[in-house]
């Protein structure tokens, strides 16, 4: 038992009058199905640094006080994209929000991210989200044969999508749109990202067919432009630009 | 019957009042309408896009039209008090006032009734429910649209 985490609070525990350890209340939304089918708030309060991040709260809770309580995590350092939740409720990455940063003073609400079926605690089904980005086919499509080295791009042709490339499919971005919320036959931000990521790469061919499955009932025209998008993303990405991009490239495609 | 529901720490123990087990898992809430691999692909036609546009394009038109006609029957001229038959039979005298009204009455309606096709498309959870309400406001709509546009070209300033 030599994690730093456990020094640290045996300090804390010992009463150092500098302790940087402050005692933060965590109230977290969970459910088993296994016990009940009602879901209910259960608080935490907990010993630690205000300089930590929510996922290591949530990781002393889990390896300390509650076994039981289920997230995902798994790089732990904002790349994997698999612990997106709802926190004081805006969807951001546990990993990547300092406990500091979401006032500690007031109990620090955890929830699963919204739209989507929750499966236990802070796991939901992640199905319909990646159904969503296959239909967009997020890879590159070229005609004839392939050259015998790599396709070449200016820069300034790989400057026209970077922002789209940064997604780590986390789904903080769709989670957070009310009409995903209410609909979930619609794309959602992080398809339609992601389509942009190679709708306006030059090089590739399959531009046509993504802007044609987007221009449907269910795809960018749905979009109402609340911008949740934009501040939900850990990546800072311009999600909601992409999108009226998509739009403008269809409109132009049309005229 | 559930006893420890309403008891926070009694998550995750399993006792043997609950309803619930591993084996017997309570359903879980899906959200409406989710995506699966059966979500019909697709279709092709603009229909989507040139109703985005329409709304774009007509509300432009609009805030003239309808800043005008508050302006001409609500403030100018002694404002409310002086419409009256005669004021509306002066006005639809003029063919240019009577496609003022009529293209107002068409846009506001086809803007109007979009944006609710919209909002029930948004919000509208089960298809029954879905489909109902829309052939309402499309009922509606075409209703008004018809009415308003026989009145505007059959009026009779004569009638008794």
């Amino acid at each position: 038992m030599a994690t730093p985490t456990l020094d640290k609070t045996d300090k804390a525990e010992a009463g150092f009058a500098d302790s940087p350890f402050i005692t933060a209340t965590f109230r977290i939304r969970r459910f088993n199905p296994e016990v009940s089918d009602e879901v209910q708030w259960q608080d935490f309060q907990i010993e630690i640094d205000p300089k930590e991040r929510v996922l290591d709260a949530l990781h002393k809770i889990k390896w300390e006080i509650d076994g039981t309580l289920t997230f995902r995590r798994s790089c732990a350092h904002g790349i994997c994209g698999s612990d997106a939740m709802r926190i004081n409720g805006k969807n951001r990455l546990a990993c990547k929000t300092l406990i500091k940063d979401i006032n500690p003073d007031k109990p620090i609400m955890v929830e699963a991210i919204k739209g989507l079926t929750v499966l236990k605690d802070l796991v939901v089904d992640m199905d319909p989200f990646f159904q969503a980005y296959h239909d967009v086919m997020p890879f590159l499509i070229t005609k004839g044969n392939e050259p015998t080295r790599e396709r070449l791009q200016s820069a300034e042709e790989r400057e026209r999508f970077d922002d789209t490339t940064k997604c780590i499919l986390c789904a903080a971005c769709t989670s957070s749109c009310p009409v995903f919320w209410n609909d979930g036959q619609y794309f959602g931000p992080a398809a339609i990202v992601n389509a942009h990521r190679f709708i306006f790469d030059s090089r590739d061919e399959g531009g046509e067919q993504r802007l044609e499955i987007l221009n449907d009932r269910d795809g960018v025209w749905r979009c109402r432009t609340t911008f949740n998008c934009t501040d939900a993303c850990p990546r800072g990405i311009e999600v909601t630009k992409a999108i009226q991009e998509v739009k403008r490239a269809l409109i132009t495609r049309r005229f | 019957m559930s006893s420890e529901t309403s008891s926070a720490a009694a998550i995750g123990d399993v006792e043997g009042v609950s309803l619930y087990d591993v084996d017997h898992p309570a359903p879980v809430i899906e959200p409406p309408r989710k995506r699966t691999s059966k979500t019909p692909k697709a279709s092709r036609g603009n229909f989507e896009m040139y109703a985005w546009l329409f709304m774009r394009l007509s509300g432009v038109v609009l805030v003239v039209l309808v800043i005008g006609h508050l302006l001409i029957q609500l403030v100018l001229d002694g404002g409310v008090s002086k419409i009256g038959f005669a004021f509306v039979a002066g006005r639809w005298a003029s063919p240019f006032w009577q496609a003022w009204d009529l293209i107002m009455l068409w846009l506001a309606m086809l803007h109007g009734g979009n944006g609710l096709r919209t909002v029930i498309n948004d919000y509208a959870e089960r298809d029954n429910t879905r489909f109902w309400l829309k052939m309402l406001l499309y009922t509606a709509t075409v209703f008004t649209v018809l009415l308003g546009t026989l009145v505007i070209f059959t009026f009779d300033p004569n009638i008794r």
